[in-house]
């Protein structure tokens, strides 16, 4: 029991970071879609392999841009203000979404290339606040001043929260492109694309809700 | 608000569209010619097991008189499963419906009852010209960016005509969608290949030069629009004009590939200065640009001076006049309705270059005023317009009005409004459904028709 309650403090938030990546990995907007999509188009099982790289470098990319802030903002003022403001952002940012959040420009096509991937993943997750989903997380390992895993300070840890985030987004995002695009077909799309936008702006809201009141 | 899971007339490709259930209430827009009572969309029973088959059973008339309801279209379609700009979860519901001449647009919600949509919002023309400077409404396209709607004039009623963008769940003008117009002029239909990042548009003219009527001057002096544009869909920039040549006017209907990897379409040229025919075209890519190629010509039929309108007597011809076209699902069969002889085609375009006659029917017809086994009192008028396709490619309908102006140049007796079906094997040839003959109410005229759940030219596809 007390061993228990030494570990989770420090596990937790690096499992919600995996499993945030996780939940990202398996929003179809969040890019499998489109590697089975370029699959498809050019005929090509390599392009469905390939594709979820920039995707994933596109979304550590907006993911390290939020957090970056976060952890800056964190550096610099007092916390408590930093855990205030950022939740009142993230409130705001979801009460936004949910009213606006499906006018976006499109920019980017399925003639897209792996650079064109990678752009459109960095600004897919930052229009749908994928980093922001990180900030609770955030707070307890940067700042908590308890046991870090690396004694580099708030951002080699955010670096490595990043890191890990990314690599579980990865790892979700290419094994369902792979499923879909070899054994399970795009007629899933019509009956097991959940409304993941919807769970996501509300968590978003609770996290929101979480560093205010956390 | 939102679907928990995607709207079940949303479809991946055009292959799984093609299963879908046959549709049971068409939609009909209908316009009074003499502008006196509102024009409506009429809901007509296409189920055959119904006792109301082939009949109007419910109309909801707009609330002004004089819009014209031409082109209409849905808020949402298959496209919005795409991966690049995702809105899986907004219901097909809504019929977005311009009056051409007034410019207002009516949106119609078919949720509570389909069977009866209802009218849930008016945008008056000063908010569309206003916000995007453009009037004259006439194609609408669920898109990846929203509703994409065509329109024939600027603000002033004059050029260039060009597309603007709506809200597809507020239904808010957003604005002009083109960034870089380039030498765009003229404005009529539009598409795209989602799979290419291209948008095609058409050309028909300026408010000025059709909404009395084709102007005879204008026509023969070439002055009416002859040229494809294509755009990059996503920068919103013109890159290439394709110009028919000062031989061919008003070039129409724009019917891409379903099939998303398939880089060609078809687009009718209504008729020829030189001949009087009517063509279709196939664009394609080639290399790096795009590039047109005639496949079909459909030759005017000569004919007795007195069986002709005063416009076509000195010709003692008469032309094909094909004014709409549509491409079944699969990409195989392409319709092709011949409004002044009164054909209504199939092609087999399984070879987009060598097109095969595939099937034929004939009804109405400036000249022939052929009849329908449903039809009471023998010689029809008017004749195969616009045409719409089921998802599953059995069932073809089609209307006889092409435009309020247009039709008493070419049908001076006048036009009484009639709406058929054809049944299409899925082998090819196409017969006429002899139960179905909608004989329209004398006080409107029918135009585009849109089948419940999406059709052949309502939908865009991601995936192949």
């Amino acid at each position: 029991m007390s061993a228990q309650n030494e570990v989770w403090p420090i596990v937790w938030p690096w499992l919600a970071l995996a499993g945030l990546g996780a939940f990202h990995g398996l929003n179809p907007a969040m890019g499998w879609l489109f590697a089975v999509a370029l699959g498809l188009h050019r005929h090509s099982r390599r392009m469905v392999w390939l594709s979820p790289l920039p995707i994933a470098l596109g979304h550590a990319f907006s993911i390290a841009v939020l957090a970056g802030a976060f952890v800056l903002a964190g550096l610099a003022i007092d916390l408590r203000a930093v855990r205030i403001g950022a939740g009142l952002i993230l409130i705001g940012w979801a009460l936004y979404y949910w009213r606006y959040g499906h006018r976006h420009r499109v920019r980017t096509g399925m003639q897209a290339g792996l650079a064109g991937l990678a752009v459109w993943s960095f600004l897919m997750a930052s229009a749908h606040g994928a980093g922001l989903m990180l900030w609770p997380v955030l707070m307890p390992l940067c700042f908590s001043g308890g046991p870090e895993p690396f004694a580099g300070g708030a951002l080699p840890t955010a670096l490595l929260a990043i890191a890990v985030h990314t690599v579980a987004m990865l790892i979700v995002t290419t094994a369902i492109a792979v499923a879909v695009y070899e054994w399970i077909g795009l007629e899933v799309l019509r009956r097991a694309w959940l409304n993941v936008d919807l769970i996501w702006t509300l968590a978003i809201f609770l996290a929101g809700g979480l560093l205010l009141f956390g | 608000m939102a679907n928990w899971k995607p709207d079940p007339s949303f479809y991946p490709s055009p292959r799984m569209a093609a299963k879908a259930a046959p549709e049971t209430v068409a939609y009909v827009a209908a316009f009074d010619p003499d502008r006196k009572t509102p024009d409506a969309i009429a809901v007509v029973d296409v189920d055959p097991a119904s006792s109301s088959y082939s009949k109007i059973i419910h109309t909801t008339a707009m609330p002004n008189a004089g819009d014209e309801l031409h082109h209409f279209g849905w808020n949402a379609c298959s496209s919005c499963l795409c991966p690049n700009a995702p809105h899986p979860h907004v219901e097909r519901r809504y019929l977005v419906v311009p009056g051409l001449r007034s410019s207002r647009i009516h949106i119609l919600d078919t949720k509570p009852d389909p069977r009866a949509p209802k009218i849930v919002k008016v945008i008056e023309p000063e908010e569309v010209a206003d916000k995007a400077g453009y009037t004259r409404p006439h194609t609408v396209h669920c898109g990846p960016e929203g509703i994409y709607v065509a329109a024939l004039g600027n603000r002033e009623g004059k050029g260039p005509g060009g597309i603007f963008l709506m809200d597809h769940e507020s239904f808010d003008v957003r604005g002009q969608w083109e960034m870089d117009r380039g030498p765009q002029y003229f404005a009529y239909d539009a598409w795209w290949h989602l799979g290419h990042d291209t948008l095609v548009t058409s050309e028909w003219g300026t408010p000025d030069t059709f909404e009395n009527g084709l102007i005879p001057e204008v026509l023969l002096g070439a002055r009416y629009g002859r040229r494809l544009h294509f755009w990059d869909l996503h920068k919103r920039k013109h890159l290439q004009t394709i110009d028919f040549g000062d031989k061919y006017q008003l070039v129409f209907e724009l019917r891409p590939a379903h099939n998303p990897i398939n880089a060609y379409g078809f687009v009718n040229c209504v008729i020829s200065l030189e001949n009087l025919s009517s063509s279709i075209w196939t664009w394609y890519r080639d290399g790096d640009k795009w590039a047109v190629k005639k496949v079909i010509e459909i030759p005017a039929e000569p004919a007795s001076e007195d069986d002709l309108p005063p416009v076509l007597k000195g010709f003692k011809a008469c032309p094909p006049l094909v004014t709409d076209i549509d491409l079944s699902m699969d990409d195989r069969f392409l319709y092709v309705a011949c409004w002044g002889t009164g054909d209504l085609q199939q092609y087999d375009v399984s070879d987009p270059f060598k097109p095969k006659l595939t099937g034929k029917v004939r009804i109405g017809g400036i000249v022939s005023k052929a009849t329908h086994p449903g039809a009471k009192n023998g010689g029809l008028s008017g004749g195969p317009q616009m045409v719409e396709i089921s998802r599953d490619g059995r069932r073809v309908y089609f209307t006889n009005s092409l435009y309020g102006a247009i039709d008493p140049q070419f049908y001076p007796d006048g036009i009484e409004g009639w709406m058929v079906k054809l049944d299409a094997d899925p082998k090819g040839g196409i017969a006429f459904d002899p139960k179905f003959f909608v004989d329209w109410p004398a006080s409107h005229r029918p135009h585009q028709v849109r089948l419940e759940g999406g059709d052949c030219s309502s939908d865009s596809y991601c995936y192949p």
